[in-house]
């Protein structure tokens, strides 16, 4: 039931996607595929899109750097005020995201700083930061340090052991913190509208047509993203779940 | 998944750290100024802009002042909205915990011996979050539509009197915050679910406990950290989420929320101080949340 439950906005949005809709996308007038043949002729969905695909590139590359580094130190060292350390990436996660959207715009506003794209970037950097430190962190610390002892030990210099042995460990947590990223950054709304300006995103695109009726242009991208999306995360399960069934094997 | 950070877990041993390192500061620096840059100074700029008064010169400017009565404005104002915001996500997070916890039950311990259908059924719960939020909510609005067929069979029994509406009121906001949050509530009681050891049912019936009782006096407590940060993560986002309030979407002008506001004020009145001064009223709700969390669980259990 629950299920059922959760997939009904799902299957409705999709559903809708094929709508022979001229102008409004609420009444259902049959199935046609005009919708997805012809996605960009909606006004501005295209462009919105666009947007939305390269701040989440530039935030997910952004986040994922500056994450990777801080989880590599808050599990390798010791280092003084630790806790506040956890504290200052644990309270993004945990502040509402208009209080971070609207702080966001009152520093812009009093530093001066024109909104558009770059701040977006900024805004969306900041909140999958801790994210990524949350998801990377984990991997880190599941990591066997016996294995970069046997680096050093086989005459392997500091960046030849990280580059060689504990980078490829942790790529698949880094990957996984990446396409988070983007997940959340391409899904933002809240904190992208107060630092847009005049700049469109996707969701911000959805929100203003809201008023006046969405054109089924926007369900079609939404529902290839959802496949895109729901095919990666399947074949990421299946290859893990092969590869568990490959390890038992050898055993 | 970052999920599974709020549930509490004693960590695999760490390996042994390393003391003071100029490496851990080049790994650390960049990131933490990131942080104060754009988490702590917004913060600091906030309180500042809502302590400004009206430039009594420039229309539409305002200068740095040392004025709290924008608190006392906002609350006398809006303290109907604040108040309609806690309710209805105390109510949305309960509703979630109601649909989250049997759903994490369901995943976590009875497809325990299925692998890959407990995959499956996680990708399920997961998949909401691959559609745009704002459509899903949409979606919603339609289906629940006066010529939608909720509506209409509701009207035909007779529970919906003539010309009411499902969108628009307080039921349908709720039940949209309450759907939007479902996963956040499900993934970290999963998450403490998953490691739950079955022995534990098991030696709780053999001392003659009821199904119920176990239930009660095993399973839950040992999943209360799951319910406690799932609680965490629903109702703070609930508590600031303006999307399913707002009047394009579930909402009408009777079930505006903070988050509303804070928009309207900031966005669209250009009155920053009392948008300011809102935002900071949240934040040191949601801070006294977080710290009674943080009180019982520990830093060191944070991330």
């Amino acid at each position: 039931m629950a299920f059922v439950f959760l997939l009904i906005p799902i299957v409705y949005t999709i559903v809708f996607s094929f709508n022979d809709a001229r102008r409004t996308n609420i009444i259902w007038r049959g199935f046609t595929f005009d919708n997805w043949l012809s996605v960009c002729d909606a006004q501005d969905v295209c462009r919105a899109f666009g947007n939305s695909i390269f701040i989440g590139v530039i935030a997910t590359i952004l986040a994922t750097t500056l994450g990777t580094m801080i989880a590599l130190a808050l599990v390798r060292y010791r280092f003084r005020f630790r806790n506040a350390t956890t504290l200052l990436i644990f309270l993004p996660m945990t502040t509402p995201e208009v209080v971070l959207g609207a702080g966001l715009a009152a520093q812009f506003l009093q530093a001066g700083v024109p909104k558009g794209l770059g701040t977006i970037i900024l805004a969306h950097t900041l909140f999958c930061l801790s994210f990524v430190v949350v998801t990377v962190r984990a991997r880190v610390a599941s990591l066997d340090p016996a294995l970069e002892e046997a680096g050093r030990d086989l005459y392997g210099n500091p960046r030849q052991v990280f580059w060689r042995i504990t980078f490829p460990m942790l790529l698949p947590g880094i990957v996984a913190a990446a396409l988070l990223s983007f997940a959340l950054s391409f899904d933002d709304f809240i904190i992208t509208n107060f630092n847009r300006g005049a700049e469109v995103t996707f969701p911000s695109f959805v929100y203003t047509a809201a008023a006046r009726g969405i054109p089924a242009e926007a369900n079609v991208i939404a529902s290839a993203v959802f496949f895109l999306a729901i095919i990666l995360v399947l074949a990421s399960q299946f290859s893990a779940a092969a590869k568990r069934r490959r390890m038992a094997k050898q055993r | 998944m970052a999920f599974t950070a709020f549930s509490s877990s004693t960590a695999a041993a760490e390996p042994i750290a390393r003391r003071r390192s100029p490496i851990a500061l080049f790994l650390l620096l960049p990131g933490i100024l990131y942080l104060i840059l754009f988490f702590v100074t917004p913060l600091i700029s906030l309180v500042i802009t809502s302590l400004q008064v009206p430039d009594p010169v420039l229309f539409g400017q305002f200068q740095n002042a040392f004025n709290w009565q924008n608190y006392t404005f906002v609350l006398e104002t809006y303290w109907q909205q604040s108040v309609r915001s806690a309710g209805y996500a105390a109510l949305a997070t309960l509703f979630a915990l109601l649909i989250g916890f049997p759903l994490a039950y369901f995943i976590g311990i009875t497809l325990r011996p299925y692998p890959l259908l407990q995959a499956l059924a996680l990708v399920l719960v997961i998949a909401p979050f691959f559609i745009s939020f704002l459509l899903r909510t949409l979606a919603w609005k339609q289906i629940f539509a006066t010529e939608g067929p909720i509506s209409g069979i509701l009207s035909s029994i007779g529970i919906l009197g003539p010309g009411q509406a499902i969108t628009g009121t307080a039921f349908s906001v709720i039940f949209g915050l309450t759907y939007n949050f479902i996963p956040f509530m499900t993934l970290p009681i999963y998450a403490t679910l998953e490691r739950f050891d079955l022995r534990l049912i098991e030696a709780g019936n053999d001392l003659y406990g009821s199904p119920a009782t176990t239930f009660r006096t095993v399973t839950l407590p040992l999943s209360a950290a799951g319910v406690m940060s799932g609680t965490l993560l629903t109702f703070i986002p609930a508590a600031g989420d303006y999307i399913n309030a707002s009047r394009d979407f579930l909402g009408s002008a009777d079930t505006t929320m903070i988050g509303n506001v804070i928009e309207t004020n900031f966005l669209v009145l250009q009155n920053f101080p009392a948008a300011a001064a809102l935002s900071i009223v949240l934040m040191a709700f949601i801070l006294i949340l977080v710290s009674l969390y943080v009180k019982r669980s520990g830093t060191e259990e944070l991330l």
